[in-house]
């Protein structure tokens, strides 16, 4: 496999940077930004990493199965991440992502028959504070209300160089 | 000025946070401007025994959550090893209700930056890696430019601000885990692993990331060591109370009128963070609990919140200064509701590795579930508190204790609140 030029510059670099004989190391960023370009973990890409880091497919599959961000299957183009943890909760959460449920028409883990979006109950992202919290791809929202989803998710754009994830 | 996330309150002790809202404070030239590197130059003149007794003296503790005493955290690294000593930031924040790593790398990735090579001169380390939780990709780029900017400026690679000393500093990505963010978890993960925790000793210190000698520590711990080299240990211990040294960046969450991260020097009472800092609780409703530091921590009932908050006083309370997140409950909250999201969570998150953690932690979840739903039987409250029991200290790492500590609170300290799920009539309303 081969990915896009700034990928195989980044992959370069990051093989470099980890000490003499552990290249290992670069198996779960190099999963994690080569999913964004493929749209999923699939096993070429499985054994691809594992050839470029010096181990077996099974010791990449396995730490794919670790990781809550690492998808087998393909996400939507904009992953929607809805935190429903402790501090969300208290102050709306949980119905903000029933509404979310309720407007794409599908549930945890699930994409929409289009492709355009999945949606997922996050556990805690780390905005607490600005909460509740929404993430889509890469990008935060905070103090989200079901007016201010509805028109984020509206708003989103078609060009398929907007979203971080499926770049 | 930097758009900050939330207003700064006038009764913060800013010391971490100084740089927070300044325009461009991310950029080297700002952080030059304002005192940056000069912790750097000063401990470049310091002999490394000398580097960790400021911090000693500093009274600094951990701010993952732990609170262990960083000096003494750092004495342990055998500065003599012939093998590479490698320094590795935490910055895997995702402690429920913590949300301060990230305004310390969005707002002054240079103090970061000059903590970490402070603290490698201390254990002679030339190379470290800030190990950044997946989600926060944003703050990966940023860190990458922050990085990109110190390395082109020479305060990073070789021969480091003329002083032929060099030091090489990487970031590097995780991929959704919260059991990365315990020590030897973060390092099985470094390594390409699955996070699963080490068997202790030996202890990251003696054998930490492949094999060698590890310092590790926290974004807000590495962070606050500029200000306590500048302005000397004494100083920043002299802001908190004995043993507790300086400030901490408080994330406050929940029900209260102006949430936001606040930093507050240790020692500051609880209460008038609720009431004064964040802006009290809305609708002028009474406060019911209080989470002091994290999911993990054992929650306080209201009349136990007239506290100071520092590691030790919430420690003699049955609590937990923990990761710095504070939320806040009004009385109107269903405390059997949390109990379950917080279980959801730690039920989620175990990595299943120690059977205690993997099989409580989804019968704690599954007892709840059943409450919620409408079937709690009486017997459950029990059952809750005695599986909780079960888990404590049987783990290899404190996932297992983190599940049942906030859950054996709830079960003996809001009893009242899973009596109308024990009730199926009550349910029906």
């Amino acid at each position: 496999m081969i990915f896009s030029a700034p990928l195989e510059e980044k992959f370069a670099r990051m093989l470099a940077q980890y000490p003499p004989g552990r290249q290992r190391s670069a198996v779960v960023p190099m999963l994690i930004y080569a999913q964004d370009e493929v749209g999923s973990i699939t096993k070429e890409l499985i054994e691809e990493v594992a050839r470029r880091c010096g181990v077996t497919p099974l010791q990449v599959d396995e730490v794919v199965g670790y990781y809550s961000m690492l998808h087998r299957k393909p996400i939507g183009k904009y992953h929607v991440q809805v935190c429903t943890n402790i501090s969300c909760q208290l102050v709306g959460g949980e119905e903000l992502y029933e509404h979310a449920k309720r407007k794409l028409g599908i549930g945890h883990r699930e994409v929409t028959r289009d492709g355009r979006f999945s949606l997922e109950e996050v556990e805690c992202i780390g905005a607490c504070s600005w909460a509740p919290a929404v993430e889509i791809n890469y990008d935060f929202h905070h103090q989200v209300t079901a007016e201010k989803l509805d028109q984020l998710l509206d708003n989103l754009p078609d060009s398929d160089h907007q979203g971080a994830a499926n770049k | 000025m930097t758009m900050l996330y939330n207003e700064p309150s006038p009764l913060e002790t800013r010391v971490v946070s100084k740089r927070f809202g300044l325009p461009n404070s991310a950029s080297l030239d700002t952080f030059l401007a304002t005192g940056g590197f000069e912790a750097f130059h000063k401990a470049r003149e310091m002999k490394p025994e000398q580097i960790i007794e400021e911090v000693k003296v500093s009274a600094l503790r951990g701010r993952g959550g732990a609170g262990f005493p960083t000096g003494l955290k750092w004495s342990f690294v055998p500065r003599n090893s012939p093998k590479p000593k490698y320094i590795i930031v935490n910055a895997d924040e995702s402690e429920p209700g913590t949300c301060k790593d990230r305004l310390l790398m969005e707002y002054d990735p240079h103090q970061l930056i000059e903590g970490i090579l402070i603290a490698a001169l201390a254990v002679d380390s030339h190379a470290g890696y800030i190990y950044i939780r997946g989600e926060y990709r944003y703050l990966i780029e940023l860190m990458d430019r922050a990085i990109a900017e110190a390395y082109a400026k020479g305060y990073l690679g070789k021969n480091i601000a003329g002083t032929g000393w060099d030091f090489d500093l990487y970031t590097h990505s995780g991929a959704g885990a919260y059991e990365c963010g315990e020590e030897t978890a973060l390092l099985d993960s470094i390594e390409g692993k699955r996070g699963i925790p080490r068997m202790k000793p030996p202890f990251p210190a003696v054998a930490g990331a492949w094999g060698c000698p590890t310092l590790l520590n926290n974004v807000e711990t590495f962070s606050a060591v500029p200000a306590i080299i500048r302005d000397g240990g004494k100083a920043f211990a002299d802001l908190g109370t004995p043993k507790n040294g300086g400030t901490r960046l408080v994330c406050i969450s929940g029900h209260v009128n102006k949430p936001g991260v606040y930093e507050l020097p240790l020692g500051y009472p609880m209460m008038k963070a609720i009431n004064e800092v964040a802006g009290g609780i809305p609708h002028g409703r009474k406060l019911k609990a209080v989470v002091p530091g994290g999911s993990s921590c054992p929650l306080l009932r209201a009349e136990e919140c007239d506290i100071a908050m520092d590691y030790d006083t919430l420690a003699k309370a049955g609590s937990m200064l923990g990761s710095g997140g504070m939320v806040v409950m009004d009385e109107t909250t269903d405390m059997v509701r949390v109990a379950l999201r917080i279980m959801r969570f730690y039920a989620h998150e175990s990595c299943g590795w120690c059977i205690p953690c993997r099989e409580g932690t989804a019968w704690l979840r599954k007892i709840l579930s059943r409450m919620v739903e409408g079937n709690g039987r009486r017997e459950d409250v029990a059952l809750l508190g005695e599986l909780s029991k079960n888990m404590l200290g049987r783990t290899f790492c404190a996932l297992g204790d983190a599940a049942a500590m906030p859950t054996m609170s709830i079960v003996e300290k809001f009893a009242e609140d899973f009596e109308k799920y024990l009730v199926p009539e009550a349910v029906l309303v």
